[in-house]
């Protein structure tokens, strides 16, 4: 019988989504650093319903549930998840969004492996649609706010909504940096007037560049331990960066920089932990670049000129309906081939 | 820009693997000639192509070196007694090949007295080259690679393509083995001496010795060796990366030439042989000696690994009792190398042509893979796809047998090195599937083709009953018509009833055309055709359960539990 090779040398799926999971730390300690703990009471949410929802599914299609549970993937949308919500969510959006990411956007298409689209982005775009004033309120860093909350403060308002006596929600809310910056846009006001205000930092959103900072770190990691390829990333933010660089040429009143494309909103996050999802993404070299590269132009139009202040999420969709196209039509030369 | 590409393909080849290479542990003691066994198995196809035909019959006494069997048609090799003795028997016997299937071996018992047939050397530089070609086909060599594909077939480029690089192989990529290595350790100067005959028989200008950095010995002996031969010849290092050993990527690392994948790469200019090919060329026409035995690596699981000269027909046990004895927890042995070898059946199978080296195996050495999990398309396989295929892909078309698209993508440009598997987070035995999907594919064809021709030969038969018909028909008026004419003497009903007669026939055999079309039609169409793709979905089924490509986690289940 031939079953040769009899060697193999590779990371389980298991490794590969721990260190993933590694990766995404330093960002969870910035975000600890400028919101609060309360990060870590979305990520514990999102954590217990992903895996009891993914156990539960398993059951029910009559898989082995602890070989699949233990393939970490199901940990790994929840946290790019619960980091994608604001870090004081109330529960039941992160519950509700947890769910129809593993359940519906996963197990049912037939679970790890089988997904067209990016679970994660998937559950994020039904809560952006179903609650869009949540979703694009988000907690002041903790150095802007006008009221501090501890943790037991963060965990009671995500349980039960209640905040402390005498702390209103205006208080320890704010839009975020993209969001101000459209709607403020929108009322005629220059680029310059509006990025030197308190709720802006040296490229992106005060405290928040702090947290891009972190993806970006994890990421590198990612890449040192040949877990992704540099194509997603560099085409994803060569993108990014090209097309806002061009129209920041053309009116620098009123189009953003591309570094602050770069380190606002989920580009960081984008570039390292969503785009880089290989079971929705392409496969050839080629049709990562096409791949990242088309969400990177998608999600600067959507922040400049769609309904909704970041764009990576719907883009990142919009992009998984082309991988089967984009795989299709990228294939490399075979070796001895002409085309 | 092409000069540019094939300057950056000499570096590295592309993707590629780099197991752990476990050389060293073989190559601490120099190459030791087995004992003679008693008992010799020698199996009369050691090669690629046509059984050859047997001259010998039991109780024969044979010579060392006597022909056994000759080649048959094109594509053959010779088989030589490898010592004198008697032949026991002819019978079929197991040999070491992945089928797994016996085959016809002659039985020899040795007498011990080494008696050797009167050598006839070949003063190569004097005689011309078809002579030296039929003699070659005579000498019983083989790629000794591993591919054993007849060496003067390989020759005989009969004028007709210019060969003008001379490519040796010498790479020898996979991990364990080590017998061309200490080849060219001990006898470089041999081996340039058979590619100096090589070159000059392929018409080549110049010969280029591929070998792995991972063997500075071995490339310094035959750089040295190297200068004293008498044309250009130079040595090669290339990087240690597997498969750098697969003929069309050495060509292509040593030459910056890439090998149409649908041409051969003699159309390009290039023939390659293994190291130890070309030493036993060398060795037929200086010494008179045909191919009786090859040098195997013994390693693994045994107690002192090393390189043994060995003569064909030796059981597999002699070897490994030379090397010291397999360690207890030895399972199975393995031929060939780690990563594109096979299970022998057991150890009293024979050493063969192909056997360049035996691996003892042990579960700590090569454990068994674990659960394989679902395809996660990382695409690791595609960037260690030395043929830059999309194996994710081809899993996909295998496993879900959609063989057009398999092909469509490739698939037989395949050559099954076996990094794919090897760098799969998911354990998915890849290579399996492709040997699956390309044998149902050839398979298929071959029905296709009977298929075809059966069709061929119905619409045959049926024109010619046709004819018959007509031509009966065509009779019969003719009878009436004499006849009528007999009766009524008249000329011009005899005119009329030919006429009308023939128009009948037409008519007649117009119809039976028409009766014979719809019977063959009716006939594929009423062949139920969920019953026959039924049959033929559970045959395919079967074949892989035997093949063992089925996952727990996810084939059964996604075979009967999804279905509901």
């Amino acid at each position: 019988m031939t079953r040769s090779p009899y060697l193999t040398n590779a990371p389980s799926v298991s490794v590969i989504m721990l260190k993933v999971v590694l990766a995404l730390i330093p960002a969870i300690f910035a975000y600890v650093w400028v919101f609060g703990g309360g990060i870590l009471v979305v990520l514990s949410i999102a954590t217990f319903v992903a895996l009891t929802s993914e156990a539960l599914m398993l059951k029910l299609r009559n898989r082995p549930v602890l070989p699949f549970l233990m393939d970490g993937s199901a940990l790994v949308t929840a946290w790019l998840l619960a980091l994608s919500l604001p870090p004081l969510a109330p529960w039941w959006l992160v519950v509700v969004g947890t769910f129809f990411a593993i359940v519906i956007a996963k197990q049912l298409y037939g679970g790890l492996g089988y997904n067209p689209f990016n679970p994660a982005m998937v559950g994020y775009a039904v809560l952006l649609i179903s609650f869009p004033s949540i979703m694009t309120h988000w907690p002041a860093p903790l150095d802007l706010a006008k009221a501090q909350l501890g943790f037991a403060d963060q965990f009671h308002y995500i349980f039960g909504g209640l905040l402390p006596d005498g702390v209103k929600v205006d208080g320890i809310t704010q839009a975020t940096p993209l969001d101000y910056l459209k709607t403020q846009l929108g009322l005629h006001r220059d680029l310059q007037d509006i990025t030197h205000e308190s709720i802006y930092g040296k490229f992106g959103g005060h405290g928040a560049e702090l947290v891009t900072f972190a993806y970006l770190l994890g990421g590198i990691y990612l890449l040192q331990q040949k877990l992704i390829t540099w194509h997603l990333p560099v085409a994803f933010l060569a993108s990014l960066a090209i097309f806002s660089e061009i129209f920041y040429l053309v009116n620098p009143e009123h189009f953003a920089n591309p570094l602050f494309h770069m380190f606002t909103g989920a580009s960081m996050l984008a570039a390292f932990f969503i785009i880089t999802d290989p079971v929705s993404g392409p496969t050839t070299p080629k049709g990562k670049l096409i791949f990242a590269g088309g969400i990177g132009i998608l999600t600067y139009l959507i922040r400049v000129y769609g309904g909704y202040p970041d764009g990576v999420a719907f883009s990142v969709l919009l992009f998984n309906i082309g991988v089967p196209l984009i795989d299709a039509y990228t294939q490399p030369r075979v070796f001895g081939h002409t085309k | 820009m092409n000069a540019l590409t094939s300057l950056m393909n000499l570096v590295k080849i592309q993707g590629g693997v780099h197991p752990p290479e476990h050389k060293q542990e073989s190559t601490l003691r120099p190459i030791v000639a087995l004992p003679l066994p008693k008992e010799l198995v020698i199996p009369v196809r050691q090669h690629v192509g046509n059984l050859p035909k047997v001259l010998v019959k039991p109780g024969d006494r044979v010579l060392k070196g006597q022909l056994l069997a000759e080649p048959e048609g094109n594509i053959s090799a010779a088989i030589h007694a490898p010592t004198s003795g008697v032949v026991r028997a002819i019978e079929e016997s197991m040999i070491p090949h992945p089928s797994g299937l016996p085959d016809v071996c002659v039985i020899l018992d040795a007498d011990g007295k080494e008696e050797w047939v009167p050598h006839q050397p070949i003063s190569w530089k004097d005689a011309n080259k078809s002579d030296l070609l039929s003699a070659l086909r005579k000498s019983g060599i083989v790629g000794l690679g591993g591919a054993a594909f007849p060496t003067q077939v390989k020759l005989s480029t009969g004028g007709r393509t210019l060969v003008h690089t001379l490519v040796i192989n010498a790479a020898e990529c996979e991990p364990y083995i080590t017998c061309d290595d200490m080849l060219m350790r001990e006898r470089a100067m041999d081996i340039v001496r058979g590619i100096e005959i090589v070159q000059s028989l392929l018409g080549a200008e110049r010969t280029i010795i591929g070998i792995e950095d991972n063997k500075p010995e071995a490339a310094e002996a035959m750089r040295l060796a190297s200068e004293s031969a008498s044309g250009d010849v130079k040595v090669k290092v290339v990087p240690t990366q597997y498969p750098s050993g697969d003929a069309r990527q050495l060509i292509r690392l040593v030459s910056g030439i890439e090998v149409p994948a649908d041409k051969r790469s003699t159309e390009v200019g290039v023939q390659c042989f293994n190291v130890a090919t070309v030493l036993a060329v060398y060795r037929f026409f200086e010494f008179g000696e045909p191919s009786i035995s090859r040098i195997v690596t013994i390693t693994g699981n045994v107690r002192s690994p090393g390189n043994f000269e060995v003569l064909f027909g030796t059981p597999v046990r002699l070897l490994v009792e030379a090397a010291g004895g397999a360690l207890p927890d030895t399972n199975e042995y393995i031929m060939g190398g780690p990563m594109m070898g096979f299970s022998l059946p057991s150890e009293t199978v024979p050493v063969t042509k192909a056997a360049n080296c035996i691996i003892a195996s042990a579960p700590n050495l090569f454990p068994p893979a674990p659960q394989a999990m679902p395809c996660i398309r990382c695409a690791r396989c595609a960037d260690a796809c030395p043929v830059r295929l999309q194996p994710q892909e081809l899993y996909w078309f295998a496993k879900s047998d959609n063989f057009e698209k398999a092909r469509e993508y490739n698939l037989f440009d395949c050559i099954e090195c076996g990094c794919c598997s090897y760098v799969c987070p998911s354990n998915i035995p890849l290579v399996q599937y492709y040997r699956y999907a390309k044998s149902e594919i050839i398979a298929q064809d071959r029905a296709q083709q009977a298929a075809d021709l059966a069709r061929e030969r119905n619409e045959f038969r049926l024109l010619r009953i046709e004819r018959e018909k007509q031509e009966r028909a065509q009779k019969h008026a003719q009878k009436a018509a004499g006849a009528k004419q007999e009766a009524s003497k008249s000329e011009a009903s005899d005119a009329h009833g030919d006429a009308e007669a023939a128009k009948k026939a037409a008519i007649a055999a117009a119809i039976e055309r028409a009766k014979a079309q719809k019977a063959t039609t009716v006939v594929k169409n009423t062949d139920d055709p969920s019953d026959k793709l039924k049959s033929e979905i559970e045959e395919i089924d079967k074949r892989r359960a035997d093949l063992g490509l089925v996952e727990n986690a996810e084939l059964s289940q996604s075979g009967t539990q999804e279905k509901e």
